[in-house]
Order: C-alpha cells, then sequence, then structure tokens
C-alpha cells in the first residue's frame, strides 16, 4: 500500500463533502490532486482494497428492518448454502466464522414482517435453522481502521 | 422520518457514489431532482442520522487485519446496559452492540468487533474487555472471521421501491 493510498484511506473513512465538487474539496482536504484521488479510489474498489465509496445508511432509521443471524452449516454443504444465501439480495453481509454456528450475514428487509419472511425463505432455501440476533441496543459504532 | 424521495436516494447510491466530478448532479439527474435538492437532503438524513456517513469502507483484511473477532460475552443483565456502552468506548472496539440470546445454542448478549493484526493482538483486547466486564461476565467466546463470503451495501428491499 502506498503513503497516497493510506492518506485516502485514513482520511475517508467519513466526512466525504456534500459540496458541488467533493473530490477536488475532499482531495484539498487531504492534500493531494483531484485526479490522484479519484484514479486510486477507482483502482482500491477493482482491486478490493475498498469494499464500497458512497453514503453509509442506517436502515433502521430509514423504516426497515436489519438483523445478524446465524446458521450452523454442515461443513459438505458449506458452499452450496453459502451460494444459496448470498444469492438473496437481502444478504448484505455474510462471514464464515470458526464456531458451531459457522455462518453469519447481515440481512435488512423494508420492515419486520418482511425480514421474519425473508429469514424464513433462507431457512427453506437451505434447510437449516437461521437464529437470528436483531440488536436490541447500540452502545457504539464507528468503524475506524487504520491502513 | 425519511420520504420517498429520501429512500430513491438510498436506492440510487446503494451501489456507491460515482467517481465523476460531480457526483451528486450526476444522481440528481437521475432521479429528477436539483443537486442542491440532493445535497442537501443528504445533509439533512447526515444530521437525522439515518445516513451514517459517507466515505470509504476499507476491506479489514487487505489492512492487514487478519484477526477479525467477534467477542461475544454473557453478561449479567441487570448490568449490560452500564458495561455495554464503557466496552463499546475502548479504542479497538468497532462495533457494540446488546443482541438477545438463543439458549440453549446461544448464552452471550453483548457483542464486541475486535480488529488485531494477529490473534493474539485480538485475544488481547478480549482480555481488556474481560478485565472490564469483571464478575459481571458469566461466559465468553471469540468468533474469528475466516473467510467473507459476502460484503455489499444493505438493502432494504421494499422500503426502497415503495411497494
Amino acid at each position: 500500500m502506498t503513503p497516497l493510498d493510506r492518506t485516502i484511506i485514513n482520511g475517508l473513512q467519513g466526512g466525504f463533502p456534500l459540496s458541488q465538487r467533493p473530490f477536488g474539496d475532499a482531495a484539498e482536504g487531504l492534500g493531494i490532486r483531484e485526479i490522484d484521488l479519484v484514479e486510486r479510489l477507482r483502482a482500491m474498489l477493482d482491486d478490493g482494497t475498498l469494499t464500497r465509496f458512497g453514503p453509509l445508511w442506517d436502515p433502521v432509521a430509514l423504516g426497515g428492518a436489519v438483523t445478524l443471524a446465524a446458521m450452523a452449516v454442515p461443513e459438505e454443504r458449506f458452499d452450496a448454502v453459502a451460494e444459496a444465501v448470498n444469492a438473496f439480495p437481502e444478504v448484505a453481509h455474510n462471514y464464515a466464522r470458526d464456531h458451531a454456528l459457522n455462518m453469519w450475514f447481515v440481512a435488512a428487509d423494508s420492515d419486520e414482517a418482511a425480514l421474519a419472511r425473508t429469514l424464513d425463505r433462507i431457512a427453506a432455501a437451505t434447510g437449516l435453522e437461521v437464529l437470528s440476533f436483531p440488536k436490541e441496543r447500540e452502545y457504539f459504532l464507528e468503524l475506524k481502521l487504520e491502513a | 422520518m425519511p420520504d420517498a424521495m429520501d429512500r430513491a436516494l438510498v436506492e440510487a447510491t446503494q451501489a456507491g457514489l460515482p467517481l465523476t466530478p460531480r457526483p451528486y448532479e450526476d444522481i440528481a439527474r437521475r432521479l429528477g431532482l436539483a443537486e442542491d435538492e440532493v445535497r442537501a437532503r443528504l445533509g439533512a438524513l447526515l444530521d437525522g442520522g439515518a445516513l451514517r456517513r459517507i466515505g470509504v469502507v476499507p476491506n479489514h483484511y487487505r489492512l492487514g487485519y487478519r484477526a477479525n473477532g467477534m467477542t461475544v460475552w454473557n453478561v449479567d443483565d441487570a448490568q449490560v446496559d452500564i458495561l455495554g456502552p464503557q466496552v463499546g468506548a475502548l479504542p479497538f472496539v468497532s462495533h457494540c452492540y446488546r443482541r438477545p440470546r438463543r439458549l440453549p445454542q446461544w448464552p452471550y448478549n453483548l457483542f464486541a468487533m475486535v480488529h488485531g493484526h494477529d490473534r493474539a493482538e485480538a485475544e488481547a483486547y478480549a482480555e481488556e474487555i474481560a478485565g472490564l466486564l469483571g464478575a459481571a461476565c458469566l461466559g465468553r467466546d471469540i468468533l474469528y472471521s475466516t473467510r467473507i463470503l459476502k460484503k455489499t451495501g444493505l438493502r432494504l428491499g421494499a422500503a426502497g421501491r415503495g411497494d
């Protein structure tokens, strides 16, 4: 990772301007050139260094419903189940974890009833029990990773 | 409360912001709005909290954070709402939530994500959390992510389409 990429990652995890030419203003704030900012954002999105660039929404504040769900997936079916779960557009993130509950995913939907139906459909599609862990209280959320 | 146009804005930016000189103008054109209105709405949504932030989301692994641990804790119900914010305030905790237990499979009600360059670092962070929780901690575990199977922006299904 180059110093330029580090500057962008460390300086732009929030606070991207709402101005008419935000890349120009953000670049100026970071002390780099606009063209370099845009080119490096494009390159880091293409090579997977960045998973996203843009607004991060709070689905609950938008009237939606979201949950963290887990399943105990038999090892020999793991990849097929991952494919089936990932095929749901309601599933945003999905991680393999080293636990008896070995697949953990975040699902969001328009409201609680729709989310419950989606989880039922995931259970039906995989033949596995889906445990849902909706957040009851948020104590902290501010992902800042130093590059 | 966000209105239908706000939700259209969510849909239009689900994949991210366009990397064009005037991204808000491009979004405005797609939605049939004025650029100023898009910027004003995004500002209001930021202030209201529905928009958490605008920026980059790095891949943890690419930054050298190979030990991404979901530390989970069974914390005395009478104390979890006092201790939860203290755990969340630790500098190495990126997310911290109270979630329901699912007995018998799952006795844990406090979730705190920690990110280490290796497991020893993540485990040292877990020890710090354990120290903070003290006797209120009735059980604990740490689940490392071994693979990212999917990572996209959250979609709100029918909410964004108005049906």
